[in-house]
């Protein structure tokens, strides 16, 4: 009886930690991605958003672009608050410097999907190829969320 | 010479009673400005006109924002979302509002569908660019079109990012910078219900 209820209060325990998932993690040269996410969109009207996590194990490498079917115009950009003031700007290259890690998550960089081709829908994955200056193309699986979402609804590793 | 030092001394006595009803009246000014009122007239997509008095006796939490924007304005609204869940029986008391500054293209494409995704107490605002400037100056903040090659439709706005608090009487009350946890804004209204 005893055992049965620890039993159950471990279960307890262990059951909101099982729903993250682990992230998807894509190694290719130095560079390893993981944590990708989108916000699921209502129709294709409006831009999608595309967050993920970069680890460079290497030299300085850098983030040159992003590719995905679902957007004719993908692009990197960055969001600047300044003065209390936010604008949105596109950005070239992220750079990730040696032995580090960079985060394109919600208040800075972020990927812009424009021109929608399809909407996004919760539960689903689309695929998002990022270009490395050093590492080429880097493909990865990236979940869709709820609108509503803040955060990777997995456990990043990195 | 005695006499002249009587003449000095009340001089001095009547600049320093200038001097003290200067910083009185700067005093009053700074706390008048710091209880001011901002004031909005704006249409939600049915065309009901809201105003600031609709809202009298509930706190308000409003942000400026505009939908094609995909990161801050989204977050924000997740955040303001997740704080009606958090805050219970007590949402009542506060009504979340989101005025657009770029109303026109917002109205075409649905403002209300939106907001309710993210939460359906969400009220969202898009009045004429009038109407829109008013109350923007009026919070005293700020927004502006940027011509921009590489937004959706060759624009896009940069605005406050901050969401405003206003009291039961319609008085600022204050803001909460971009980033601010759901948790904390959730803690500050709990104490003031």
């Amino acid at each position: 009886m005893m055992n049965s209820t620890a039993a159950a209060f471990v279960l307890a325990a262990i059951l909101p930690a099982t729903a993250f998932a682990e992230c998807v993690e894509v190694t290719q040269g130095n560079v390893t991605v993981s944590a990708a996410w989108s916000r699921a969109t209502i129709g294709t009207e409006r831009p999608a958003v595309f967050y993920v996590t970069v680890r460079n194990d290497g030299s300085e490498e850098r983030l040159m672009g992003i590719e995905t079917p679902v957007a004719d115009v993908p692009m990197l950009h960055e969001t600047v608050v300044e003065n209390g003031a936010a604008r949105m700007s596109y950005v070239e290259q992220i750079v990730i410097a040696p032995i580090d890690a960079v985060s394109l998550e919600p208040g800075g960089y972020h990927g812009m999907l424009m021109d929608l081709q399809t909407e996004l829908v919760e539960g689903t994955t689309f695929p998002v190829t990022l270009l490395f200056e050093k590492s080429g193309p880097v493909t990865i699986d990236t979940a869709v969320l709820p609108l509503r979402a803040r955060e990777a609804a997995c456990e990043e590793a990195l | 010479m005695l006499k002249n030092i009587r003449i000095a001394l009340w001089v001095a006595v009547a600049v320093s009673l200038v001097g003290v009803s200067v910083l009185l009246w700067r005093a009053d000014r700074q706390e008048r400005a710091a209880a001011f009122k901002p004031e909005f007239s704006l249409p939600d997509e049915a065309g009901t006109l809201h105003t600031a008095e609709d809202f009298r006796g509930k706190h308000v939490l409003v942000f400026f924002g505009f939908t094609n924007c995909p990161d801050i304005c989204p977050t924000t609204m997740a955040e303001v979302a997740q704080v009606m869940d958090d805050l219970g029986p007590e949402a009542a008391e506060v009504q979340p509002v989101f005025i657009s500054v770029d109303p026109a293209r917002d109205r075409e494409s649905g403002l209300g569908k939106y907001l309710s995704a993210f939460h359906p107490s969400i009220l969202g605002l898009a009045g004429d660019e009038a109407a829109t400037q008013a109350a923007v100056g009026s919070f005293k903040v700020f927004s502006e079109r940027h011509e921009d090659a590489s937004a959706p439709g060759g624009y896009t706005m940069s605005h406050s990012s901050s969401l405003y608090l206003l009291g039961p009487r319609g008085d600022w009350l204050r803001q909460f910078e971009y980033g601010t946890p759901a948790d904390d804004i959730t803690a500050d209204l709990k104490e003031r219900l």
